[in-house]
């Protein structure tokens, strides 16, 4: 099997601060990490890989010169290859402008079984990235992917989540599948995968290897425009409903009953 | 950042700080404390992370990582446990180094790769009651007889002797005091003849046993053998080169916590009316701590570095990091518990726990005195 996985470097959200004055994000000194459920999506990857050894786990990721080492972390767990799209020309790109660009790799990469996307990553929280991948590629999806459950006859078939359950899927492959946190728990890189990771070569591809003008790349092609942004005034501390979808049902219709709003 | 690692170097302490502040939790440690057993399902999993064989290259099944690497993982694990540390840098030094050091193809293949698998262990058997810092006036013997050997003695000290599978045993194959002839023999620990005493009852590391090993007449077949005969100091000395950086590593990350945990509790606890770290007494012990956790790292580094580029000279600074490392380390860790004040010798504090692991670092892999002597030996020739 042949198996893509799309992976993005973030700032470390549980050690970002905000400046109190002008309400952005402090990124300096924050250390970068891997998405995390990108890390579920390549782990999945893996696993498949495990119990087909002729598997092959290709890493694409857009971002920064610097987000080679995340791509190396990659493949110290274990992922083949890693490609990193990375051009001046690609930056500020919002989620339709990313999605094109990632599209038009995985198109030059061509041979592919699945490709697996994290749900959302941390520092975007969209979970639009994945979707539009598919549908650029004509490819059908399943987002929150929280169990694969067997291969079989071209087709996988797979639990995706909900909030209060899941449904059971059969996809026809090639396609899209994003993951969730509960789909398995990443593996540890291993010493051995380091070592080989830093001798790896990671060939970075920039607009003219993916065939995009500049003007069809980055902010040129991102109709998202950012106004402001700021971090909302905390709320009082609420009150959390516990214990079964039922109960919690139960108690919200209480309290709304109590002040008098239905 | 420092000048002597590169980024796989920061990828290896990304790797192995994750899996201590993964599986190393306080729960895990306190249970070490009190129930004097190392959890398996640990041991495994540093196996699979690869930590068992470091510096064994990658044809033989090892993980080819040079020492840079061997140090940060034995500094990131000390962080957060000692012990494990222990468990982890033993396969790599005591175990494996003298049957990478001098082992046939057979002998590597047989001993050397179940140890980095974590599916076999190993227990170095140089010390004995009467021999420690000076192995050469060591009365264990190993009598030739036809075929085999026949080995007589005791080793004392010996780290996980309880429950090794294999023992290399350190014995005189020549009987005359004066002919420094010792030979290294791989022993089966279930050999007639082979016994260890009951595990030691130490002041730290708790969690991995150290015992005796007696040896009464054993015989062993010429296979047992361990390079050539005579080549046994050699190969031990050669060993502990390696150990000693390991155990300099060990030290800083002990260090490093410690000086964590003492910032900590200083910003936390107040007197006199204001946070102890305002008090400018305490304040400059931590200033201290830090600048010597910063030059007992720079040395370390470096003493590794020169390693992996072949340095002639690093056998002086191999020694210089274990001696400096070592006895800082002590006095960092017995700071920490000062700025604690009586909680800190209490055992719900962890400094507690450090200040007693550090105390064995500046005895074992050679004490500070013996580490002066080879300094010492090499800047006055
Ligand atoms: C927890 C633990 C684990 C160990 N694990 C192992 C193991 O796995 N395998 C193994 O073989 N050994 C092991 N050892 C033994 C250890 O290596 C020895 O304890 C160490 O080498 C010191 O020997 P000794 O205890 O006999 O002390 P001694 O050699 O008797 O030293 C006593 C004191 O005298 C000083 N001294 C000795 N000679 C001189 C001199 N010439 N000049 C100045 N001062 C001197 C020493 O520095 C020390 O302060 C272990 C020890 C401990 C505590």
């Amino acid at each position: 099997m042949k198996i893509i996985v799309c992976a993005k470097q973030v700032p470390d959200t549980t050690e970002v601060k905000i400046d109190p004055v002008k309400g952005t994000l402090i990124r300096d000194g924050v250390p970068s990490i891997l998405n995390p459920d990108d890390a579920n999506a390549l782990e999945a990857a893996l696993q498949i890989k495990d119990a087909d050894p002729d598997t092959t786990v290709t890493i694409v990721s857009m971002g920064p010169p610097q987000a080679t080492e995340m791509i190396r972390e990659c493949l110290a767990m274990g992922a083949d290859n890693g490609i990193l799209l990375s051009d001046r020309a690609f930056g500020g790109a919002d989620t339709i402008a990313t999605s094109s660009q990632i599209a038009a790799a995985i198109r030059k990469i061509a041979d592919y079984d699945i490709i697996f996307a994290g749900r959302q990553a941390i520092d975007g929280d969209t979970a639009q990235v994945g979707p539009q991948i598919a549908r650029r590629l004509g490819l059908p999806v399943v987002t929150y992917v929280q169990k694969i459950r067997e291969f079989k006859d071209g087709k996988v078939i797979v639990e995706r989540q909900l909030e209060d359950g899941y449904e059971v899927l059969e996809v026809q492959m090639p396609c899209l599948l994003t993951a969730v946190k509960e789909l398995n728990t990443p593996r540890y890189m291993t010493v051995h995968g380091i070592m080989d990771a830093y001798k790896a070569d990671i060939p970075v591809w920039n607009h003219d290897d993916l065939g995009l003008a500049p003007e069809c790349c980055g902010l040129n092609a991102s109709p998202t425009q950012v106004l402001r942004s700021f971090t909302p005034a905390p709320k009082g501390k609420g009150e959390m409903a516990a214990g079964s979808v039922k109960d919690m049902t139960e108690t919200l219709v209480d309290r709304l009953n109590e002040k008098h709003l239905i | 950042m420092n000048a002597y690692l590169e980024p796989k170097h920061e990828m290896v302490r990304k790797l192995v700080r994750q899996f201590a502040e993964t599986e190393l939790t306080k729960e895990v440690i306190d249970e070490i404390e009190e129930t004097h057993e190392y959890p398996k399902e640990i041991f495994d999993k540093m196996a699979k992370c690869g930590f068992y064989g470091m510096r064994v290259p990658q044809e033989l099944g090892g993980q080819g990582a040079d020492y840079r690497s061997y140090v940060i993982m034995a500094e990131e694990l000390a962080r957060v446990s000692v012990v494990s540390n222990i468990w982890a840098t033993t396969p790599n030094s005591l175990a494996g180094g003298p049957i990478l050091n001098e082992g046939t193809d057979e002998q590597k293949e047989k001993y050397l790769k179940p140890v980095m698998n974590g599916e076999m262990k190993i227990c170095f058997a140089l010390t004995e009651p009467e021999a420690g810092s000076d192995p050469s006036g060591m009365t264990t013997t190993a009598v030739k007889d036809g075929d085999d050997y026949i080995l007589n003695g005791r080793k004392c000290f010996i780290t996980m002797a309880p429950i090794a599978d294999y023992a290399i045993v350190f014995a005189r194959t020549n009987p005359d005091p004066k002919a420094r002839e010792i030979s290294a023999f791989i022993v089966d620990m279930k050999l007639e003849g082979v016994s260890t005493g009951a595990p030691e009852k130490k002041m730290g590391v708790i969690g991995c046993p150290t015992s005796d090993v007696i040896l009464n007449n054993v015989r062993v077949s010429k296979d047992a053998l361990l390079g050539e005969e005579g080549s046994g100091l050699r190969n031990a000395l050669a060993t502990l080169d390696v150990g000693r950086m390991a155990c300099a590593a060990q030290a800083v990350g002990v260090a490093e916590a410690a000086l964590e945990e003492a910032i900590k509790y200083s910003k936390e606890r107040k007197q006199f009316g204001k946070p102890l770290c305002k008090h400018q007494a305490i304040a400059f012990m931590l200033a201290d701590m830090a600048t010597e956790v910063e030059a007992m790292r720079g040395l370390l580094y470096q003493a590794a570095w020169m390693k992996d580029k072949g340095s002639k000279e690093v056998g002086k600074f191999a020694s210089m990091a274990k001696y400096y490392c070592a006895e800082k380390a002590n006095e960092i860790c017995g700071k920490a518990v000062q700025i604690h004040g009586g909680y800190g010798f209490m055992k719900d504090y962890k400094v507690e726990r450090f200040y007693r692991d550090a105390r064995v670092m500046t005895i074992y892999e050679g004490t500070s005195q013996v580490q002066q002597m080879v300094i010492s030996r090499a800047i006055l020739k």
